[in-house]
């Protein structure tokens, strides 16, 4: 063992000092690195494609300041759990796990990488180092219902369905109320197709529903089946996700698009700055992340006002969709009337409202 | 002139061991032409897919711990195959056995584990021999063929198992999402290696192709199987009962697959979720095939078809590769494999003059 000279203390305190200095000026130069992992590929519309424009945002935003990463066509189960700790183990430090199914993966990773961040698009489960985020959604489809109520002639507006989770399940419920808003005669018919993106059933759940007499359609499903149909049978569609008016030039009435860009960005640049913190994000349109494509021009003017009208007044609070009174398809009262539905109430929607028609799949 | 693919009197040896070295070389070269034309330095690309994976222990238990589902489900098909029974229809074989193990373990959560996991994969195995045992049924009673019986059951297990995590098992606290409570640590398979998801779900799956050796091998079942795959009417001179062929075949397929369903389940995802294997039923038919239905060469082939899974993610994180391309390259290495198995028993002529150009019938073909 040396003695420890005044001379070497000062000595090793200068070079830890250096140290520290020379450690921050990396981590201030260094780029950071920020993963996503993608359910599917990531195409030119749908829920990835949303996600990926919306990292191609935030990259460009920090230019200069960030290096991104994507892995797309990752199930959900057992794989996903590998990707993710790939991505944490080759330095990524923050990852956007952007499906609902990699909830419980991420959380594992997470607890084998405490000093890594991690943000979850759609579940609940959080940590010391998880946050999730979110949009409402239902917010959109509230606009899109009103505009489907102005617009069909048969009354009957048609929606493909993936699965009756209680997202989905908000979304058609948000939709049935804001077409019976405008119109109150006008029912909404749902067929389930049981995936999130399958081309082939998309289109054949839209043939249906045409069939049924839907002038009107939109869907809850990944690919743009829907809309191309509406556009060869000529009907009305409302898209989802993404603006697909490449698809159906004709038939889109407008869109309710995902931004997560901004979001993105103030995530990203919070943990650039070490400042970041595991949140519980539900944004809608006062956040930025629900927004209507622009209009078809079939559209009149006054339903365009309308619609408008009604986003500025849920971003400002002034409304909400779910305000009562409330009821059922099967005309019990959920909501008494002027009151408005708690968040925990919507994130366990299990019902149809009044205004749907059929039963939901698989409910006790 | 023009070249003609010809039998060969006999399978060839030589041609037996050159051909997978046949297929590597060529799959190294279109891969290099593929990513030069991508911009990629293919020397990077071929490390990263192939050596980057397995370079720490955790990869290593994930090659084993994917390849653990594939061989259990290509091993139990194997043995129709050989028999000319087609069973398609492992995907759903395995998610009925990960449906009876897992109710297991959500039926009774408290039972102590070395009591519990046996009995699930006993649970998972009935499953699935259920499930096979209905186009086996169909196929000796109504000779419907079990390609498409098979297959179809597939779809009819999957929606089940949608159904059941949508309802009756869905879990009360998960906000209507569909998908089980997660299974205590008594229904979990323990691990072998620490630091990895590597379970002893591995150990089964070796057991299984060490059974499958000696079923096919060494036991008179196994022989009657094979005669009846490579000559169907001498099998029947022979008195081998046609149906006894289709019920084995069937059967052992089925029970494979649901023990790789359990080891889904009671392995890595840990619940059920309405989708509990990524194709694993369907991948094992190509397994079972670069493996020439030999359970040796399955385990092989298990292990290769991983550590493709694992590649192709490891260049979409190492490379930036689009999974489009990763997948071209996986679909190109299987298909020279398989092409390149062709060379034992045929052999290239090249002719002159336009002779008979048909390609003869096999004397005696490759053994599939």
């Amino acid at each position: 063992m040396s003695v420890l000279s005044p001379k070497s203390v000062l000595f090793t305190m200068l070079a830890v000092l250096a140290g520290l200095v020379s450690v921050s000026a990396i981590a201030a130069d260094t780029p950071l690195k920020v993963g996503f992992v993608y359910v599917s590929p990531v195409g030119d519309a749908g829920w990835t494609s949303q996600h990926d424009a919306a990292r191609r945002e935030m990259e460009k935003a920090l230019a200069g300041k960030v290096v991104t990463k994507y892995v797309e066509n990752v199930p959900e189960g057992a794989d996903a759990e590998r990707v993710i700790r790939e991505l944490a183990q080759s330095g990524y430090q923050l990852i956007f796990t952007t499906s609902f199914g990699y909830m419980n993966p991420t959380i594992k990773v997470a607890k084998q990488f405490p000093k890594t961040y991690f943000e979850h698009a759609t579940g609940y489960k959080t940590d010391k180092n998880v946050g999730i985020y979110n949009a409402r959604f239902y917010e959109g489809r509230y606009l899109a219902g009103i505009v489907a109520g102005k617009m069909t002639k048969s009354n009957i507006a048609g929606y493909v369905a993936a699965f009756p989770i209680p997202e989905v399940v908000m979304g058609i419920n948000a939709f049935t109320r804001g077409m019976r808003s405008v119109n109150p005669n006008a029912v909404t018919k749902v067929v389930w197709v049981n995936t999130w993106y399958d081309p082939g059933r998309e289109r054949e759940a839209a043939d249906t529903l045409i069939s049924q007499g839907a002038d009107v359609l939109t869907n809850h499903t990944d690919s743009t089946a829907v809309m191309q149909d509406a556009e060869a049978k000529k009907v009305y569609a409302i898209a989802y996700h993404s603006d697909m008016s490449k698809y159906g030039p004709h038939a889109q009435l407008t869109a309710v698009t995902h931004q997560w860009g901004a979001y993105y960005t103030k995530e990203v640049q919070a943990a650039i700055d070490g400042k970041w913190k595991p949140g519980s994000i539900w944004g809608g349109i006062r956040e930025g992340m629900i927004r209507m494509a622009p209009f078809n021009p079939v559209v009149p003017k006054d339903v365009q006002d309308l619609v408008n009208r009604t986003a500025a007044d849920i971003a400002s609070g002034k409304f909400h969709p779910f305000t009562g009174p409330l009821s059922d398809n099967d005309g019990h009262e959920r909501l008494a009337a002027g009151k408005v539905i708690s968040d925990d109430a919507l994130l366990k929607m299990d019902y149809y409202v009044e205004g749907v028609q059929g039963k939901l799949p698989a409910t006790k | 002139m023009r070249i003609a693919l010809e039998a060969r009197p006999e399978p060839s040896r030589l041609m037996a061991w050159a051909s997978p070295l046949l297929a590597a070389a060529a799959t190294l070269v279109a891969g290099f032409m593929l990513f030069s034309l991508l911009g990629k330095n293919p020397l990077d690309a071929f490390f990263v897919i192939f050596i980057e994976p397995v370079s720490t222990r955790y990869g290593v238990g994930e090659l084993l711990l994917k390849a653990s589902p594939l061989m259990l489900c290509a091993l139990g098909l194997a043995v129709g195959y050989r028999a000319n029974v087609w069973n398609i229809g492992a995907e759903g074989q395995l998610t009925i056995g990960a449906i009876c193990g897992g109710g297991l373990a959500l039926w009774l959560p408290q039972l102590n584990g070395a009591w519990l996991l046996p009995m699930m994969i006993v649970a998972g195995a009935a499953g699935g021999t259920a499930w096979a045992a209905i186009p086996a049924w169909l196929r000796t009673r109504c000779n419907a063929n079990e390609i498409l019986t098979s297959l179809m059951l597939v779809y009819v297990a999957t929606l089940g198992l949608s159904y059941l995590v949508q309802g009756p098992w869905r879990d009360p606290e998960g906000f209507n999402f569909p998908q089980s409570s997660m299974f205590g640590d008594n229904a979990l398979l323990p691990l072998l290696l620490t630091g990895t998801r590597l379970n002893v779900g591995f150990l089964l799956a070796l057991a299984v192709i060490a059974a499958g050796w000696l079923f096919t091998a060494r036991t008179l079942a196994g022989f009657r199987m094979r005669v009846a795959g490579l000559a169907p009417c001498a099998a029947s001179y022979a008195g081998i009962s046609a149906k006894r062929t289709v019920w084995i075949g069937m059967l052992v397929g089925g029970a494979t697959a649901g023990i790789a369903g359990v080891g889904e389940v009671a392995g890595p995802i840990g619940q059920l979720l309405p989708s509990v294997s990524p194709g694993y039923g369907f991948a094992a038919i190509i397994v079972a095939f670069v493996g020439r239905l030999h359970p040796l060469g399955i385990a092989l082939a298990s292990l290769l078809m991983s550590l493709l899974y694992l590649g192709g993610e490891a260049a979409q994180i190492g490379l930036g590769l689009p999974s489009a391309v990763t997948r071209m390259f996986q679909g190109m290495l299987l298909f020279f494999l398989l092409a390149a198995d062709v060379f034992i028993g045929y052999r290239l002529r090249f002719r002159r003059s336009p002779g008979a150009g048909a390609i003869p019938a096999p004397a005696q073909g490759p053994t599939r």
